[in-house]
């Protein structure tokens, strides 16, 4: 990086919501700093670049690349292999990109079965013609290509090298801060680390009071409202605080909400869902077998619940293909 | 390989019990398939669900975990009141991957039940061997979809 030159910056989302997107307009005022100190070379969201502007760029031309959403589609495949090679340091910004977070639940499922549900059976569709995607359509003007759709929805890491990873869903603006703050100052951690988080649980930053309550029965969130003062965990909530890395300062359970799981597993800790499962049986007040499987068996979508962010990262990645 | 499928099978077994059973089995000559590996942890309290994940990501065809019988069997006294917490999401879990009931077996043997060791891992076996293959690290491997 030539000195005083500024930051050579790119955004790029793929499989996301935007959600990430909004989280970096959210550093606000503080947006105005990174103006001064980057030059912003592609970021589709906000600003008109196009892919033949990167493609055009020698290789390793951008400083970094905040790279949201996960890997679905084989342009999301492309443009992480194209924005690896244009960038120095390629960051893998939000629990999209980081673990394959909620598009990863599509790993329950595999692609034909998910286009059969969204364009055929969904009570609100109207498709009397059955029309599926193709990846390709002939019209007069020509052929018409759109990127296909993978069976297996993964994480930046699986398709290519990362430098680091940003959780969050998204992410909260004081850490991406925290993120930008380090980069512009030199002072990134080693590669492959974790940054903008904590190296402890959700659990430790929240303040709720903790007291090895034992519980007879689980709630969905819709069925209770929660005592504000008390662990929701306690309470029969299923809250993610004990398997989920800190860093957005307990968010959710500070709005009587559980955590659902969003910073990943905290460090040392490698499958989140395991460790949730375990940290959920573990208030379960349940004298005998009988009685354990009925308290657990209020807990309708285990793989859903405790993978909800992190499935394709997680141990088994997906489930099974070819026997459903 | 085709027609010689030997399932490889990955046992969770505590010390106190389970593992005194697998061993007076074979102090004893029991005949026992050799596809099992027991892996011997201390409680099956210690079991967690996240080593069967793995057992079967690394390429287990099958998992056992057994323990002490509760109430009052475990060393550690209610260890496997962990394990009973635990197991039936554990269960339910695998289903949801699309891993067969079968595959998985959780329970109780005592050190005095080394017959019924003998049974079971010969009976685990070869409902897993009529299974087939499970090959967990196809599904990791696969280069594109
Ligand atoms: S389980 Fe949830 S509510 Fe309880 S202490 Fe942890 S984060 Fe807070
Ligand atoms: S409390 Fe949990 S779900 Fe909520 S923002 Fe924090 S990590 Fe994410
Ligand atoms: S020692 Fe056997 S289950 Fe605890």
């Amino acid at each position: 990086m030539a000195k005083k030159s500024k930051l050579k910056l790119g955004l790029y989302w793929a499989a996301s919501c935007g959600g990430c997107e909004i989280a970096v307009v959210e550093l606000r005022e503080k947006i105005l700093l990174l103006d001064e100190a980057a030059d912003i070379l592609f970021w589709p969201v906000a600003m008109d670049f196009k892919v033949k502007d990167v493609e055009a760029m020698p290789d390793g031309h951008m400083d970094v690349c905040l790279f949201n959403g996960a890997i679905r589609t084989s342009e999301n495949e492309e443009m992480a292999h194209l924005l690896r090679r244009k960038s120095k340091v390629l960051v893998a910004f939000g629990s999209c990109a980081y673990e394959g977070c909620i598009p990863g639940l599509a790993n329950l499922f595999d692609k034909d079965s998910i286009l059969r549900r969204v364009y055929l059976e969904v009570p609100t569709v109207d498709n009397p013609r059955g029309v599926l995607p193709q990846p390709a359509t002939h019209l007069p003007e020509g052929e018409v290509e759109i990127p296909r759709l993978y069976n297996t929805v993964k994480t930046l890491g699986q398709v290519t090298d990362v430098d680091y990873f940003v959780p969050g869903c998204p992410p909260q603006p004081h850490q991406i801060w925290a993120v930008v703050e380090a980069i512009l100052g030199g002072k990134l951690p080693p590669k492959g680390s974790v940054v903008g988080a904590n190296e402890k649980t959700v659990c430790d930053e929240c303040k709720r009071l903790r007291e090895e309550k034992r519980i007879k029965k689980f709630y969905r969130y819709h069925e209770i409202i929660p005592d504000p003062e008390h662990c929701l965990l306690e309470q029969g909530i299923v809250c993610a605080g004990p398997a989920t890395r800190g860093g957005c300062g307990a968010l959710c359970p500070q709005v009587n909400q559980p955590c659902r799981g969003c910073y990943g597993p905290p460090p040392n800790v490698m499958d989140q869902g395991a460790a949730l499962l375990s940290a959920v049986a573990s208030v379960v007040d349940a004298n005998s077998e009988e009685e354990a499987a009925r308290i657990v068996g209020d807990i309708l979508d285990p793989a859903g619940t405790f993978y909800r962010f992190g499935l394709p990262a997680s141990t088994l990645h997906r489930a099974r293909l070819g026997n459903r | 390989m085709a027609g010689t499928f030997e399932p490889r099978i990955i046992a969770f077994v505590c010390n106190w019990c389970t593992y005194t059973a697998a061993d007076n089995a074979g102090v004893s000559r029991l005949e026992q398939p050799p596809n099992v590996d027991v892996i011997r942890v201390m409680c099956s309290g210690r079991i967690e669900p996240a080593f069967i994940l793995k057992a079967f990501a690394m390429g287990a065809d099958g998992v056992i975990v057994s323990g002490c019988h509760p109430p009052g069997d475990c060393y550690y006294t209610n260890g496997n009141y962990k394990t009973f917490r635990r197991m039936p999401l554990v269960e339910r879990l695998l289903e949801q991957f699309g891993i067969e009931k079968e595959r998985f077996h959780w329970g109780w043997i005592s050190g005095a039940e080394a017959i019924k060791w003998a049974q079971l891992t010969h009976e685990f076996t070869e409902r897993v061997r009529a299974l087939g293959p499970l090959n967990w690290s196809r599904q990791l491997e696969s280069k594109e979809d």
